[in-house]
């Protein structure tokens, strides 16, 4: 008997707190760290009387973040409340948005370095675009702590802008399910919308996964994990409800829709509640809230959506000349690819430049525990620097040498730097004597470099590059010995 | 002179005259209140200490300067409680902020003095579902004063208050007016601002003056009316110097007269009252023409999931979580929640969270809630359609006088059947006044009933400009049916 494939569905429902300077629906700060319950009002706190009013500014972010996916924006959304008893959430309903979203349609492309690192090697669907279903806006709840015998509520997070990024079920692995979420993460970073930190609560995810028989095409039942909290978190659950769901099916188990908890410490995943013990959250359009047009907000928008990461990679390698892998790296975070811009322009080698900021520049950073924001030496220092090694003013290893004094000494320039440690290009004259007495010394190879092997050059132009003690360019001694020797 | 007996302008008068100071009139509503509330319970609370101080800076220049406003308990008032009637809020809940209306009152110089009793979160139309104490008609204390805002319209029919604010959600403010003989003024949703009116239906509410005349409706409501952006649903529309409209003239004022709502089940002398009045204004030069409302019939049902699907959801709030009764040693969250609602809300309050939930439960969304909110765009077309005819809408208020305490109370449709003539306002969004026109003896009790003007959206200044002519041209009180 042949082994049965499986098909597996991957949905993600993500929840992202947005960067705004109010709440959604009143003018409390929205701010971390504060003591409990003191950015509160009688809004976010449901008093009796309240009501809520939108944040313009939250609906823009939205609206951006929306472009930047590739959705549309309805001419008229809405706002609904969604009903459910819980003491995190003032009113026992949520202001939410039901039929009539931000956003509808658009996609998550998935790049290379999104993948876990052991995954990047072996990516099935190189390329992939996750379809989303939408986007919608609406409020964060509070944040109970429990107790021994007592449970105490913070309403500072309480009507904290909230988006939810809806996929469609098409994430076929747990590692898709990872670069999913990391090449989401970027671009909202990019669009400066959200920091997006899974592990600081700014990013939470709900997935929904089911597994089918190869050769089905209805799906299976979808089972719906909750209390994700890490995206390593995401890969492990999933790796272990798919395990489980293709074992119950083997064992001729019938699936049920059903919601379950993920436990990250005993590694399994918990029944919550199936199907029938599910909320009804009775939506009905929130009267408090008029419907809101669009179009005027759309219109601003469009002018503000910066360029996307998988664009930028596009534009690295065309206008740089880099490789897609430097172009990926390069292109992770919008600080780091200013940066490498700024050092690109007017840089005489733009690949080396690239080479630089991947290699030297980012491990010195992370060996002084700095980002690329915090970064001492200014990109047009560095450019400077590679520029010398370039026009032949220094070489490779005392380049390198320039650059950890610049990293300590950030105010001078290389060139500076270049002349205090001596590095200075041998005097012209000197080298073509040095040259001269090379080939004088060594008639056997100069002999047969004649005759063609042209690699030989390379042990000469080092004999030279020992009498120069190094200072000579080993480009500009290959040339010399080339005429002189004659090709 | 009794400050108490007085109307906002005579009280205005005083004060600038000099023969009486808002202290004084603080004191002798004080005083009034002692005497005869105990009887009526008209008010829940009342803080005189707070009031005497507000008195003694009082600015007589404004507005309403030093007129003491008596407030239906489920305005917030900051420092003050703010119980709805309800034992989950009653005495567990001290208001944090001012509603916006209330600021206005203070801007235009008024000094918000006593709460007043109301049927519990403004669900009924007799006062009967006070969750704290009854309300008695001051006409006749067998009888109920009307409601929700009962508690508003006895204390300025008894001269325990000025003038009052009400809520009106689907005649609440008219309704008692009505049988209390006093001037109620229910504005165009949007007119004035819901923050800080706690929420029974959102979509149905409007805060308005309840009055001793149509010219102290006009001044209370200039005061209130006007965009805040603390509520997304007021409108940015200028407030109009109601004022300077009351000019006694209705030559050339279009009334309609629905068929629909002089058909079977208006007692005979509410008919004779209403159409007595209607033919004075006539008199007084204004045009009668009969016009049709014909989604009036389905006005009731429609009230009737739309105003409990809203409140289902706005009271939700009221769990015991932060504020307001919690039962005692609950077994876990579900047993804290059950609980503490099962023993806090009424029980008319919860008839209609059950309705609600019901009505906006899948399965039966499509069929109730939709359903109704399509009907409810047929009744607002009827009155865009008529309001191309006439200028202002005349009607009962109300089929029946005000009835007996406990007549009705078994039978909530009979109940439901008070605010027949006055819900479609609010479902259509449009404005209306209740002026009284009459008396009308009833079982031997003379008992005052209202004429109900509507104006269309943002016309209060029509239905204040015909309903002061009336008043200017009959001395009511003398009208007995
Ligand atoms: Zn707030």
């Amino acid at each position: 008997m042949t082994k049965t494939r499986y098909l597996v569905s991957i949905g993600l429902e993500v929840h992202v707190q947005l960067k705004t300077e109010s709440k959604m629906f009143c003018a409390c700060p929205v701010q971390f760290g504060e003591p409990p319950n003191s950015l509160t009002c009688p809004v976010c706190l449901g008093l009796p009387g309240s009501l809520p009013v939108l944040n313009r500014g939250a609906i823009e972010k939205t609206i951006q973040a929306g472009m930047m996916l590739g959705c549309e924006t309805p001419p008229l959304v809405k706002w609904d409340r969604k009903n459910y008893f819980y003491p995190d959430m003032p009113k026992n309903y949520q202001i939410s948005q039901f039929d009539l979203p931000l956003c509808l349609g658009g996609g998550v492309p998935l790049y290379e370095l999104a993948y876990p690192k052991d995954a990047q090697k072996d990516i099935a669907h190189p390329g992939k675009v996750v379809t989303l279903t939408r986007i919608h806006l609406e409020e964060d709840v509070a944040k109970s702590t429990h107790h021994e015998s007592f449970s105490t509520i913070d309403f500072n997070r309480a009507g904290t802008p909230l988006m939810e990024i809806v996929s469609e079920p098409e994430i076929e692995t747990p590692e898709e399910a990872v670069a999913y979420l990391n090449s989401l993460r970027q671009i909202l970073v990019y669009g400066g919308l959200s920091d997006a930190d899974m592990e600081k609560g700014q990013m939470r995810c709900d997935v929904n996964v089911s597994v089918r028989p190869d050769g089905q095409t209805e799906l299976g039942s979808k089972i719906e994990l909750k209390n994700l909290n890490s995206v390593s978190g995401v890969r492990r659950a999933l790796a272990y409800e798919i395990e489980r769901q293709i074992e119950a099916v083997e064992n001729g188990e019938k699936l049920i829709q059903s919601t379950r908890r993920w436990d990250d410490d005993l590694g399994e995943t918990f029944l919550m509640r199936t199907k029938e013990e599910a909320h009804d959250y009775r939506y009905f359009p929130d009267p408090d809230l008029l419907p809101v047009q669009t179009e005027d907000m759309v219109a601003k928008m469009r002018s503000t959506v910066p360029e996307l990461p998988h664009e930028k990679r596009a534009r690295f390698v065309e206008a740089y000349g880099v490789s897609d892998y430097d172009a990926s790296v390069l292109a992770s975070e919008q600080a780091l690819a200013d940066y490498y811009e700024k050092a690109a322009n007017g840089a005489k080698d733009t690949k080396k430049v690239a080479n630089w900021v991947i290699n030297n520049l980012l491990s010195a950073l992370n060996d002084a525990s700095l980002t690329i924001q915090d970064c001492p030496v200014a990109p047009e220092k560095l450019r400077d620097l590679i520029n010398l090694v370039e026009s032949g003013q220094v070489n490779n290893n005392q380049a390198k040498e320039v650059f950890t004094l610049l990293f300590e000494s950030p105010d001078k320039s290389p060139a500076a730097i270049a002349k205090e440690r001596g590095f200075e290009p041998a005097d012209d004259s000197e080298v073509e004597g040095f040259c001269d007495q090379v080939i004088a010394d060594n008639p056997d190879k100069v002999a047969e470099i004649q005759a063609g092997n042209d690699k030989l050059i390379n042990w000469l132009t080092g004999q030279v590059m020992k009498a120069s003690k190094g200072k000579a360019n080993p480009k500009a001694v290959g040339d010399i010995l080339k005429a002189k020797i004659g090709g | 002179m009794d400050p108490c007996k007085l109307t906002i302008s005579q009280l205005r008068t005083a004060y600038k005259a000099g023969e009486l100071t808002p202290k004084d009139a603080v004191q002798s509503l004080a005083a009034a209140i002692e005497a005869k509330d105990g009887d009526l319970g008209g008010y829940l609370s009342h803080d005189l200490d707070s009031a005497l101080a507000e008195a003694e800076t009082a600015d007589p220049s404004l507005p309403l300067g030093g007129v003491p406003i008596a407030i239906k308990d489920l305005i917030n008032v900051k420092g003050q409680p703010c119980s709805c009637a309800s034992k989950i809020l009653a005495g567990k809940y001290t208001s944090p902020y001012d509603a916006t209306v209330i600021t206005r009152l203070r801007e235009a110089g008024a000094i918000p003095f006593g709460r007043t009793n109301m049927d519990e979160f403004a669900m009924g139309s007799s006062n009967e579902n006070s969750g704290i104490q009854p309300a008695k008609n001051p006409w006749d204390p067998t009888r109920i004063p009307g409601g929700s805002s009962g508690g508003s319209a006895l204390v300025v029919a008894a001269d325990t208050a000025i003038a009052a604010l009400g809520s009106d959600t689907g005649g609440s403010i008219r309704q008692p007016a009505s049988h209390c003989g006093c001037v109620g003024l229910k504005p165009t949703y949007g007119r004035v601002s819901r923050y800080g009116l706690v929420a029974f239906a959102s979509s149905l509410d409007q805060i308005g003056p309840i009055t001793k005349t149509v010219k102290d409706s006009a001044l209370l409501l200039r005061a209130i009316a006007g965009h805040d952006r603390f509520d997304s649903t007021s409108v940015n529309q200028e407030v109009p110097n109601y004022l300077s409209g009351l000019t006694g003239d209705v030559k050339g004022l279009k009334i309609g007269l629905p068929k629909e709502y002089f058909a079977e089940g208006l007692d005979a002398g509410v008919r004779q009252a209403v159409e007595k009045a209607i033919a004075q204004l006539e008199a007084a030069g204004a045009e009668t023409v009969e016009i049709s409302l014909p989604h009036t019939e389905y006005a009731l049902a429609v009230y009737y999931i739309i105003a409990p699907a809203e409140a289902s959801a706005n009271l939700a709030r009221f769990d015991g979580v932060r504020y307001g009764h919690r039962a005692e040693n609950p077994t876990d969250l579900l047993d804290h929640y059950r609980r503490s609602r099962e023993e806090g809300f009424g029980d008319e309050v919860k008839r209609r969270i059950i309705l609600g939930t019901y009505v906006l439960s899948s399965g039966y969304h499509d069929a109730y809630y939709v359903q109704a909110q399509k009907v409810r765009t047929r009744i607002r077309e009827d009155f865009t359609e008529a309001f191309k005819k006439v200028d202002v809408i005349a009607s009962p208020v109300c089929p029946t006088p005000a009835f007996k305490i406990g007549d009705r109370s078994d039978d909530p449709l009979q109940m439901y059947l008070a605010d027949i003539y006055t819900l479609a306002a609010n479902l259509s969004g449009v404005c209306g006044i209740s002026v009284p026109c009459g008396l009308v003896n009833t079982e031997g009790t003379p008992l005052p009933v209202g004429l109900q003007l509507l104006g269309k959206a943002f016309g209060e200044g029509d239905i204040l400009r015909a309903a002061h002519a009336y008043e200017q041209a009959v001395n009511w009180r003398d009208l007995i049916y």
